[in-house]
Order: structure tokens, then C-alpha cells, then sequence
């Protein structure tokens, strides 16, 4: 029953091209276009200036990031570092973006178009409904993390390996975090998008607090983009931490879910 | 045995401040169509969710298909269909992709009879196109197919007619009729009257939550109207009216200006006060027997709460 509504939600949405094209516009700009135009400006362009002033940039990365950093030469070093500390953290904001931005809509959206009435006198368990929103939300974003994370790797690997003696990316601290860490911070996110898209009145209002749910997005980001998660386990650690408090989120959201909430007569 | 498929029994169900439902009282016998009568507001569509579980009662028994909907909400509503006064479809999917997210929903299987049920209510031809572009009258169509997919013991239906063409409107209560027919037990709210004229087995009319009248619309009509009337016109109503008053039989009778509606003390009168009329000199241009419709029966039943003040 799980599957059956997420795949009638993922259904809509590939049906609706005003929604996941911009979606897609928005991933080739941050997995693609950006790094590779970046990246060949460091390694090919003879930028010196540049290089330098990223190179600066970069001392902000804790002591062990900075040992770990790669390449004979300051071109080399800072495309290494831009590729592993900069701009996979930033990649990372896209699939979440895509994640809330369907899940603040899901449950609202229901209401909105009078087939939470539907949903609401179906034998489907509200937990089944919630556990199939929740997929439906989850899965564009994940799904685009790991393509994405293919075609940056892909881009990574060619434009700054030959510069830091061979294909190098992903690293294992990112491995841990693509596969460990992203998911469960996934789920966390959209337990309380999801939550929200059943309490306010409309998408909008649903898609503005879902704004502030992805404030920890952004921590995370940073926290990778200094380095602080590349501390010893940390990855592994803030990716059990996260399974932990996404377990709780998810159990607290399934039981928020109510038909009421469904047919609007509970909506704050 | 009880043979109710729907048993309200001092049902009640507020959101917040407002009281939906008040201690309301509903029976609908397992194979009958029961028609919920009711102004805006007045709780139908809180007791067609009550029914199916999709909102608990507050206090109250409540048993569906001999079931409690607060226990068994999933299994009592895998043999409900519902009509929503909305469509509730999903404009962006086709009509057989609503069909099978219901089919897929009530587990029926890769077997569900989609094109047929679509067919039934006319909207197979229409079945690949995205739901967005149906009419209104379409939209109803496809619900109803969807609600009858898996075959339920129980149609709920709210405002089947809503938004629809006479034509068209025309066409669902048969539909609702012939299912009826069928075994089905139907529960059917609406504020228009004339739908449920001739369709209707039970009749319960709702008010602020609270069951005010209920019974089977000629047991209704006996009970609001117990003196038999026959609406008698001539082409002079001044001395139509004035030689109704000396005859036997007639006990009362009242005009607006048009047609005379007269009392008598029995049907089996007509013939003699055909004759008698004729003999004094009318000229009789109808006489038909007064046959009270629900919106006379609804209306008058609203005229009588208010001047009571609220009391039956």
C-alpha cells in the first residue's frame, strides 16, 4: 500500500513538467555547470590571481582538512580542496530542496485539491499514507543525489585528477556521507515538512515553513565545507546520530498524520 | 435481526467551538436508499465521514455492515464507496490512472474491471485523457465508477448532482437507482429536493447536527399532511371557492389566488364533488389529487421548527 501511493504521487510529478524541470535546471547548474566552469578556470585557465585568492580562502579549513588536501601545485591543492570541501557541500542543498519542496506540498496539497477526501475513505492505514508521501518525497531528491554525485564525480575526476595524480573522487569520507549521512538527515528533514504540510492552510504556507526545516540543512552543509565533519568518525558519527533522531522524527510524524488532517478540519 | 447497515445512535462530533453533529440519530436498512435532507451546515457530509470512520465520533455508538468504524475503520471502508460533494480526483493522472490507484487502494488486483465500470457510467471513451480536462459532468461520472470499482455493500454519496446539467443530473439518479436495485444500500445527501424524490426508501432531514424528521416519504407525507387534499381549479375561482363551502364533505379549503386546495374527509368524496361542482354551475378545468412533494413535506417542516421555536 506503501508502494502503491508513492508511485501514484511520483506518477504526478513526472506529469508535471513545470515542476521537476526547473528542478533539473537547478541540479545541472550545481552538479554541473558551476563545478566544471570553477573547476577548468583553477586547473586550465592559468588564473594565478584566482587560485591564490581561493587558496587564501581555504586556511579556514581545520588542520587535519588541510593535510588531507591533494596536488603537487596550488592549482592542484585548491581544485582538490574546492572539489571535496566546497562544492559537494553545496550539491548536497539541491536534492534537499527538491526533497522539501515536495514534501512541504504533499499532505496540503491533498487538501487543497479536495483528493484528501479520497485518500481519507480508503482502506490505506494513515501510516501506509504517511509512509508513501514520505517515499514520494524522499526518493526525487536521494535519486537525484546519487546521479548527481555520478555526473560531479565524473567532472571532478577529470578536470582536478590529472592534477592530483589520478581519479580520486569520491572519497571515503563521502561515500560515508553520501550513502550514511545523507539519507537519515533526509528523513529527518521531511518528518517535519511532512508534519507541517499537514498543519498549515496552504502549499504556500507549507513550502515557507518548510524554509526553516532546512536551516539544519545548511549547518550540515557547513560543517562540511569546513571540515568539521571530516573529523575522525565524524562522518560515521553524525551519521548515527542522524539515523537516531530521524527514527524518533519519523515515529512522532506517522502518528501526526490523521485523516482529519486530510479532510482539513484540523489544519492550524 | 437488524437488518441496518448504518446505525447512528447519539452520534455527536464538534470542531472546536461548533457542534456538527448533535446526538444524531440515523438508521439506513442494508439494501434501502436513505436520503439525507438538510439545509448548508447541517451536518450531512460530517455524518457521511462519521459513517466511514474517516472522522471518530466524539460520543455515541456508531456500526456500519455491523462493525464500529473507530475499531475496524480500514475494513469497514474497504466496503464503502464514497462520492465526495468534490470529485477528489487527480487532475494531473488520466481517468484509468484514478480508476487504478482505487482498484490498486482496495487491493483488487490487476483484474479490476476499470473499463467496465467506466463504461457503465458513460466516460470510457474518455478514459486515457488526464482528468484535468473532464467536464464537471464527467468528473461525477468517473467518481461514481471509481466508487463502484470494488463492488461495495455501502454508496455514500454527497451531492451527486452538484454542478451537473438536468440532463445529466437525470442520468446519475437512475444510475443511483439501478444500483439500488441491485442490493446496494445507498446514503445519499442533498439539498435539492427533487433528486430524491421517487428515489428515496428513508428520509431523514438534518438540522444544526440533529435528526429532526425521519421515516419513509409516504409515511412522512401521512403524518404531515393526514387529511386528504385534491387541488380543484375552474375558470371562476370566486364561485368555485364559494360553492366548496356549502358542500358535504369539503373540510376545509384555501387558495393563493390560483388552484383551490381542498380538505376532505376522504378521497372516495372526489366523484360526488365532481358532480355536485358540475351541477351548481362550475366549470371545472382540473382536479387532481394533492400529492405532497419532499420540498413541501422539507419546507413545511422547517416553517413548523421555527414558529415552535426550534422544537419539532
Amino acid at each position: 500500500m506503501v508502494g502503491v501511493i508513492a508511485r501514484t504521487d511520483l506518477k504526478q510529478l513526472i506529469q508535471s513538467p513545470d515542476f521537476w524541470v526547473p528542478m533539473a535546471i537547478l541540479a545541472f547548474l550545481f552538479f554541473v555547470l558551476a563545478p566544471v566552469m570553477l573547476l577548468y578556470a583553477v586547473t586550465h585557465a592559468q588564473a594565478a590571481p584566482l587560485v591564490e585568492r581561493i587558496a587564501n580562502t581555504l586556511q579556514v579549513l581545520p588542520a587535519k582538512a588541510q593535510q588531507a588536501v591533494r596536488g603537487a601545485s596550488p592549482e592542484g591543492k585548491t581544485a582538490y580542496a574546492l572539489a571535496v570541501y566546497l562544492f559537494a557541500p553545496l550539491a548536497i542543498i539541491v536534492p534537499m530542496t527538491i526533497s522539501t519542496a515536495i514534501g512541504a506540498n504533499t499532505l496540503v496539497g491533498e487538501r487543497e485539491r479536495g483528493t484528501g477526501e479520497f485518500l481519507a475513505h480508503s482502506p490505506a492505514s494513515e501510516t501506509e499514507i504517511y509512509l508513501g508521501k514520505l517515499v514520494a518525497s524522499l526518493l526525487p531528491g536521494y535519486l537525484t543525489t546519487l546521479v548527481g554525485f555520478g555526473i560531479y564525480s565524473l567532472i571532478v575526476n577529470s578536470l582536478v585528477g590529472p592534477r592530483v595524480g589520478g581519479w580520486f573522487f569520491p572519497t571515503a569520507d563521502w561515500w560515508v556521507l553520501v550513502l550514511w549521512v545523507v539519507p537519515p538527515f533526509l528523513a529527518l528533514t521531511l518528518s517535519a515538512v511532512l508534519w507541517l504540510s499537514g498543519r498549515v492552510r496552504s502549499a504556500a504556507a507549507a513550502q515557507q515553513a518548510s524554509g526553516l526545516v532546512t536551516l539544519p540543512l545548511i549547518m550540515l552543509s557547513f560543517a562540511l565545507s569546513s571540515g568539521s565533519a571530516f573529523a575522525a568518525g565524524g562522518g560515521l558519527v553524525i551519521g548515527l546520530l542522524a539515523w537516531i533522531a530521524a527514527i524518533l522524527g519519523l515515529s512522532r510524524g506517522a502518528r501526526s498524520v490523521r485523516r482529519a488532517t486530510l479532510l482539513g478540519v484540523e489544519a492550524r | 435481526m437488524d437488518h441496518s447497515a448504518v446505525q447512528l445512535d447519539r452520534v455527536r462530533r464538534t470542531f472546536g467551538p461548533a457542534v456538527a453533529l448533535d446526538n444524531l440519530n440515523l438508521v439506513a436498512r442494508a439494501g434501502s436508499v436513505t436520503v439525507l435532507l438538510g439545509p448548508n451546515g447541517a451536518g450531512k457530509t460530517t455524518a457521511l465521514r462519521v459513517i466511514t470512520g474517516a472522522l471518530p465520533a466524539e460520543s455515541g455508538q456508531v456500526r456500519v455492515l455491523g462493525l464500529d468504524p473507530s475499531q475496524d475503520g480500514d475494513e469497514v471502508r474497504r466496503h464503502c464507496g464514497v462520492v465526495a460533494a468534490k470529485p477528489a480526483l487527480y487532475d494531473r493522472l488520466s481517468g484509468r490512472d484514478n480508476l487504478r490507484y482505487a482498484a490498486q487502494l482496495w487491493r483488487l488486483g490487476r483484474g479490476a474491471p476499470l473499463e467496465e465500470a467506466a463504461a457503465r457510467f458513460g466516460i470510457g471513451e474518455a478514459l486515457d485523457q488526464r482528468v484535468g480536462g473532464y467536464s464537471t459532468g464527467m468528473k461525477t461520472r468517473l467518481a461514481l465508477a471509481r466508487a463502484i470499482l470494488h463492488d461495495p455493500d455501502l454508496l455514500l454519496l454527497d451531492e451527486p448532482t452538484s454542478g451537473l446539467d438536468p440532463e445529466a443530473a437525470q442520468a446519475v439518479l437512475e444510475l443511483i437507482d439501478d444500483l439500488a436495485a441491485q442490493g446496494k444500500t445507498v446514503v445519499m445527501c442533498t439539498h435539492l429536493l427533487l433528486e430524491a424524490e421517487g428515489l428515496a426508501d428513508w428520509v431523514v432531514m438534518l438540522e444544526a447536527g440533529s435528526d429532526v424528521v425521519a421515516g419513509a416519504p409516504d409515511e412522512l407525507v401521512r403524518r404531515f399532511w393526514p387529511v386528504p387534499e385534491v387541488v380543484v381549479d375552474a375558470e371562476d375561482r370566486p364561485q368555485l371557492a364559494r360553492l366548496l363551502s356549502t358542500i358535504e364533505g369539503v373540510q376545509s379549503h384555501s387558495t393563493n389566488g390560483g388552484p383551490v386546495r381542498v380538505q376532505l374527509d376522504s378521497l372516495t368524496r372526489v366523484p360526488d364533488l365532481v358532480g355536485m361542482l358540475c351541477r351548481q354551475g362550475a366549470r371545472l378545468t382540473k382536479i387532481s389529487p394533492h400529492e405532497p412533494t419532499l420540498e413541501e413535506l422539507y419546507l413545511t417542516v422547517r416553517r413548523g421548527r421555527r414558529s415552535a421555536g426550534g422544537q419539532p
